[in-house]
C-alpha cells in the first residue's frame, strides 16, 4: 500500500487516493488542518496564567502548546474555538476573539 | 479436471458446503429466513471443529455487517449471508464495505421486503441494494450458487477489484429445493481459493480506516475511484469463471444464451424461473416460432456490451423483472437492458413483465401469453410495455 501525503488531499486526482482510502501513514492527523473552522479563537494573557495547566488538561483537540511544562500558546493550526479553555481557565486568563481569516 | 462426487443438497446445504471449503477467517450472521438454515449448517461445522473461522453470533444483520467489515479491514477472510429484512438493515454498511474496497462476501438468498409480510422470493432486496457498489451474481440453481460461492472470494480479492461480492439465489426455489450438485474435492477448493494477503493489515500497521471528508474535497473523485473499480472487475471476473471451468468442466459467462443466433423474440430474465422460461423458448422453437433466451448472471458490473451485441438483431424484447421499481419507467433489469440498448442507439419494442413478487408462481400459460405479446410487439401491433403478468381477477377473453 503506496504511503500518502495527507497534506494535499484536497487536490488529488482519483488515482492518487490509497486504495479503500486506507491511510497506513501512522500520526498524519496533525498535517490535517482543522482549525479552519473556528469563529473564536483563544488568547491567553500571561500575566493573569498561573501555569495549573487546566486549559491544556482540558483542549479536547491537544491544541494549548506545552514546553517543559509551561503552557507557551495555541495551536491555532488544529485549535477549533471551541473555548472549553476559557471556561475552565481559573483566572480568566484567556479571551475568545473573534477569528480573523489568516491570510 | 479433478473427479467430483455428486451429493443431493438444498441450494443452502451447498452455499454451507462451499464455506466449509473456503474455511474463511470470520463469518458473522443473524438468522433471517430462507438464509438460516446456511447458518445453521455453517455452525455445525464450526462447532464440530471441521473448520477454523471465527463464527460472530451478533444481534442484528447491521451488527453482523459491521462486523465483517471491521474483520475484513484488519485483514481478516470475512463472510456473512442473510436475505431481505436482513440485507435491508445492512443498507448503510453495503456502501461502507465497498467505499472501504474491502472484499467481503455476502451470500443473498432472495426473499421479498414487507409490507406485506412475506418470506418467499423475489429479487426486491437484493434490487433495493443494486446501486450501494458491490458485484452482484444471479444463479439459476444451488450447483451455480455453490460454484458461485467458491469463486466470490477469487474476485473480490483480486488486486485489480478489491470489491464486496453479493452472491444471489432464489429463495425456497433453489434455498430448500433439493437437487443433485456436484461437489468439489475439498483440496481442489483450497487450492483454487488460495492464501489471502490483505494489502491493509491494521494489526500489523496502525491504519485510519474510513478518514472523514470535512469539506467534501474527495468523495467525488474517492466515488469516481469506485466506479472504475467496479467496471474493471467485468474482465476479472470472466477470467474467474474461466479459471473455474479448468477445475470443474463447468464453464460460466456473463450472460447465457439460447437459439439467439436468429432469435426474433428475446426473453430476458434471471434467477430459478430461467427454467420455465426455457421451457416456453423450446416449446417455441418446437412451433418454429423464433424465440431465444438470455440469462444475465452477472448482473453488476453490468455486462453491457456483451447485452448489446446479443439483442441488437432481434425484434422485439421481453424481460422479466422480479422486482418493480416503483414509479420508474421499467423494473430494475429492463431498466439496464433499455439503458444499453439506447446507449448504442437501438431502439426496439421492449415488453417488461413483472413476475414472481412474494413468491407468486409464474405459470408456464403466462410465459406463454408473455410469448404471445412478443409476436405481436415484433410484428409492429400494439403491446403493453409494462405488465403484471399474474395478477388475479383479470378478465379473460
Ligand atoms: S478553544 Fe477549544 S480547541 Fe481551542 S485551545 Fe481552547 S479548548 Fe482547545
Ligand atoms: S488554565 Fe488559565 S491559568 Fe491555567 S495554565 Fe491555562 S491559561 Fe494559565
Amino acid at each position: 500500500m503506496k504511503k500518502i501525503d495527507i497534506t494535499r488531499i484536497q487536490e488529488f486526482s482519483p488515482e492518487e487516493h490509497p486504495i479503500g482510502g486506507h491511510i497506513q501513514d501512522a500520526g498524519n492527523s496533525e498535517l490535517y488542518k482543522t482549525g479552519s473552522w473556528k469563529t473564536f479563537m483563544p488568547e491567553i494573557d500571561f500575566s493573569k496564567c498561573i501555569q495549573c495547566l487546566y486549559c491544556f488538561i482540558y483542549c479536547p483537540d491537544s491544541s494549548i502548546l506545552v514546553e517543559e511544562g509551561k503552557v507557551v500558546g495555541v495551536d491555532y493550526d488544529h485549535c477549533k474555538g471551541c473555548g472549553i479553555c476559557a471556561a475552565e481557565c481559573p483566572k480568566d486568563a484567556i479571551e475568545m476573539k473573534e477569528a480573523i481569516e489568516e491570510e | 479436471m479433478d473427479k467430483q462426487k455428486v451429493l443431493a443438497l438444498t441450494g443452502n446445504q451447498a452455499v454451507a458446503h462451499a464455506m466449509k471449503q473456503i474455511n474463511p477467517d470470520v463469518v458473522a450472521a443473524y438468522p433471517i429466513t430462507p438464509q438460516t438454515t446456511i447458518m445453521e449448517e455453517f455452525s455445525n461445522y464450526v462447532a464440530n471443529g471441521l473448520v477454523d473461522t471465527e463464527l460472530v453470533r451478533v444481534e442484528s444483520e447491521h451488527s453482523a455487517m459491521s462486523a465483517v467489515i471491521g474483520s475484513a479491514a484488519a485483514g481478516a477472510r470475512s463472510m456473512t449471508a442473510t436475505s431481505a429484512q436482513g440485507l435491508a438493515l445492512m443498507w448503510e454498511e453495503l456502501y461502507i464495505a465497498s467505499g472501504l474496497r474491502l472484499p467481503i462476501v455476502l451470500v443473498n438468498v432472495n426473499r421479498a421486503l414487507s409490507a406485506p409480510i412475506n418470506i418467499h422470493c423475489d429479487h426486491s432486496d437484493a434490487m433495493g441494494a443494486r446501486d450501494s457498489g458491490w458485484i452482484m451474481i444471479f444463479n439459476e440453481n444451488a450447483q451455480e450458487a455453490y460454484d458461485a460461492t467458491i469463486m466470490a472470494f477469487k474476485i473480490a480479492e483480486n488486486e485489480r477489484v478489491f470489491l464486496p461480492v453479493m452472491i444471489n439465489f432464489d429463495g425456497f426455489t433453489i434455498s430448500h429445493s433439493i437437487d443433485a450438485v456436484s461437489i468439489l474435492d475439498d483440496d481442489v477448493v483450497k487450492n483454487f481459493v488460495g492464501d489471502y494477503k490483505a494489502p491493509y493489515n491494521m494489526l500489523e500497521t496502525p491504519t485510519t480506516v474510513g478518514a472523514f471528508d470535512s469539506l467534501g474535497g474527495f468523495y467525488y473523485e474517492f466515488k469516481k475511484v469506485q466506479e472504475d473499480a467496479l467496471r474493471n472487475s467485468l474482465p476479472v471476473i470472466q477470467e474467474v469463471y474461466d479459471r473455474f471451468a479448468e477445475i470443474s468442466g463447468r464453464h460460466y459467462r456473463h450472460l447465457e444464451t439460447e437459439f439467439i443466433e436468429d432469435a426474433e423474440i428475446v426473453f430476458v430474465i434471471m434467477g430459478s424461473l430461467t427454467g420455465s422460461v426455457r421451457e416456453i423458448v423450446h416449446e417455441a422453437r418446437r412451433k418454429g416460432i423464433k424465440a431465444g433466451l438470455l440469462k444475465v448472471r452477472t448482473y453488476r458490473p453490468f455486462p453491457e456490451k456483451e447485452v448489446v451485441e446479443i439483442l441488437k438483431n432481434s425484434k422485439a424484447i421481453v424481460v422479466f423483472d422480479r422486482a418493480n421499481s416503483p414509479g420508474a419507467s421499467y423494473a430494475p433489469l429492463c431498466s439496464d437492458i433499455t439503458n444499453a440498448l439506447y446507449k448504442e442507439r437501438f431502439i426496439k419494442p421492449v415488453v417488461n413483465v413483472i413476475y414472481g413478487l412474494g413468491g407468486r408462481d409464474l405459470e408456464l400459460e403466462e410465459i406463454e401469453e408473455a410469448l404471445k405479446i412478443g409476436i405481436d410487439a415484433s410484428n409492429g401491433k400494439e403491446y403493453p410495455e409494462k405488465i403484471w403478468i399474474s395478477i388475479k381477477g383479470k378478465e379473460v377473453d
